[in-house]
């Protein structure tokens, strides 16, 4: 019986501790091609990469309404649209969470936050969660600089968008602008990943 | 007249500012809600010190709902278990510290806490653990041997106490 007992706990323990570097080994890796999707916006447009009128990319951010360090990085969300989006490259916000876990992230919250915000991008639900499951998003904010390069959207960088996030003018790496800077510029993106603390995803109770 | 009033008022205000200091001072709150805020360097020095216990080293924020959720069955786990020593590691800002005492009184947080106010947050993570993605509740096991374990994601009084078991065989 005991032996059964400490089988049962090494499964159930390989499945709790597996499963935070399953998630991680899923989704996109640099080099990657990202695939499209049509998520509805704030404004009640639908959003694709195919869509995207002249861009030469996008910079998509894994994002919500509720997290502190995405409050934090809102402004620097608008900053980054407003000088990329002209170039080619606009932000899309993604709004992957359940608004059965966390209501504060419905999507008629989302329409209220980029009133008051004054989003000049596109803010869209990703309501199934198919697109972050896709791209392997862990965290908001969560950031995917793509490139076009044919058809094809390619991943050219994953992570943060800079390393602090309680004050813009203390920051010391702009990772999404030095990216952004060398892809514009044809050269290899020196730092293609980074990692910040960031809220967890909040994943439907239905699919788990 | 306009003198005398102004020594009454200093008068008035330093006696007012003695009760409130005096107040104050009585009304401390105890050593239990008072924590430290560190860096990466101390929160490293803290993990390579020589222990006889599990260290579970939770990270948490005050705003954070999952974590907030689990925080109990942590705690109920270290009332059951002295073998381990629970250390919650708060990742709140560490420019409003008052967030987390206030948190820490109303919730009644026994273990010890820290707050690690580190930002260059991509200089560390993977130290902690190379499958810390940084999403938070995430926790930290470290054996008496030094040997590392990471679970990152909530966990459940039941999922938390047979990763301990599993540890401590």
């Amino acid at each position: 019986m005991k032996k059964i007992s400490v089988l049962f706990s090494v499964v159930l323990l390989s499945l709790v501790f597996n499963k935070a570097s399953a998630q991680d080994s899923q989704g996109y890796d640099i080099g990657d091609k990202a695939s499209d999707f049509k998520l509805e916006s704030v404004d009640g447009s639908w959003v694709s990469l195919a869509g995207l009128k002249s861009a030469k990319g996008a910079i998509v951010i894994f994002s919500c309404n509720t997290c502190p360090y995405v409050v934090a990085y809102e402004d620097r969300m608008i900053d980054l649209h407003n000088k990329y989006a002209a170039l080619g490259y606009p932000v899309i916000a993604i709004n992957p969470n359940d608004d059965q876990v966390s209501p504060g992230d419905s999507f008629e919250k989302m329409k209220e936050r980029s009133q008051d915000k004054r989003f000049p991008f596109a803010y869209v639900y990703d309501r199934t969660q198919e697109v972050i499951k896709a791209y392997g998003g862990t965290r908001t904010p969560h950031v995917y600089i793509l490139n076009k390069e044919g058809d094809d959207f390619i991943v050219k960088y994953i992570g943060a968008i800079d390393n602090n996030y309680q004050d813009a003018s203390a920051v010391t790496e702009n990772y999404v602008e030095e990216a952004m800077d060398a892809i514009m510029n044809g050269r290899t993106v020196a730092t293609e990943t980074t990692k910040a603390i960031g809220c967890t995803i909040k994943w439907s109770k239905k699919t788990e | 007249m306009q003198m005398i009033f102004n020594f009454k008022l200093h008068l008035y205000s330093f006696m007012l500012t003695s009760a409130i200091l005096w107040l104050n001072i009585d009304q401390k709150p105890a050593s239990k809600t008072e924590f430290a805020i560190i860096d990466f360097q101390e929160f490293e020095k803290m993990t390579m010190a020589s222990s006889e216990k599990l260290r579970v080293y939770n990270f948490w924020a005050t705003w954070c709902a999952p974590c907030v959720k689990e925080m109990p069955y942590f705690q109920q786990i270290q009332e059951e278990d002295q073998d381990i020593a629970l250390i919650f590691i708060s990742m709140d800002d560490g420019r409003k510290p008052e967030r987390v005492t206030t948190f820490m009184e109303r919730r009644k947080i026994t273990s010890p806490v820290y707050l690690l106010n580190d930002v260059d947050y991509n200089k560390w993570i993977d130290k902690v653990s190379t499958d810390w993605s940084g999403a938070i509740p995430a926790t930290l096991f470290i054996k008496a041997d030094g040997s590392r374990f990471f679970h990152e994601g909530e966990v459940s009084y039941e999922e938390l106490k047979a990763m301990i078991q599993k540890l401590k065989q």
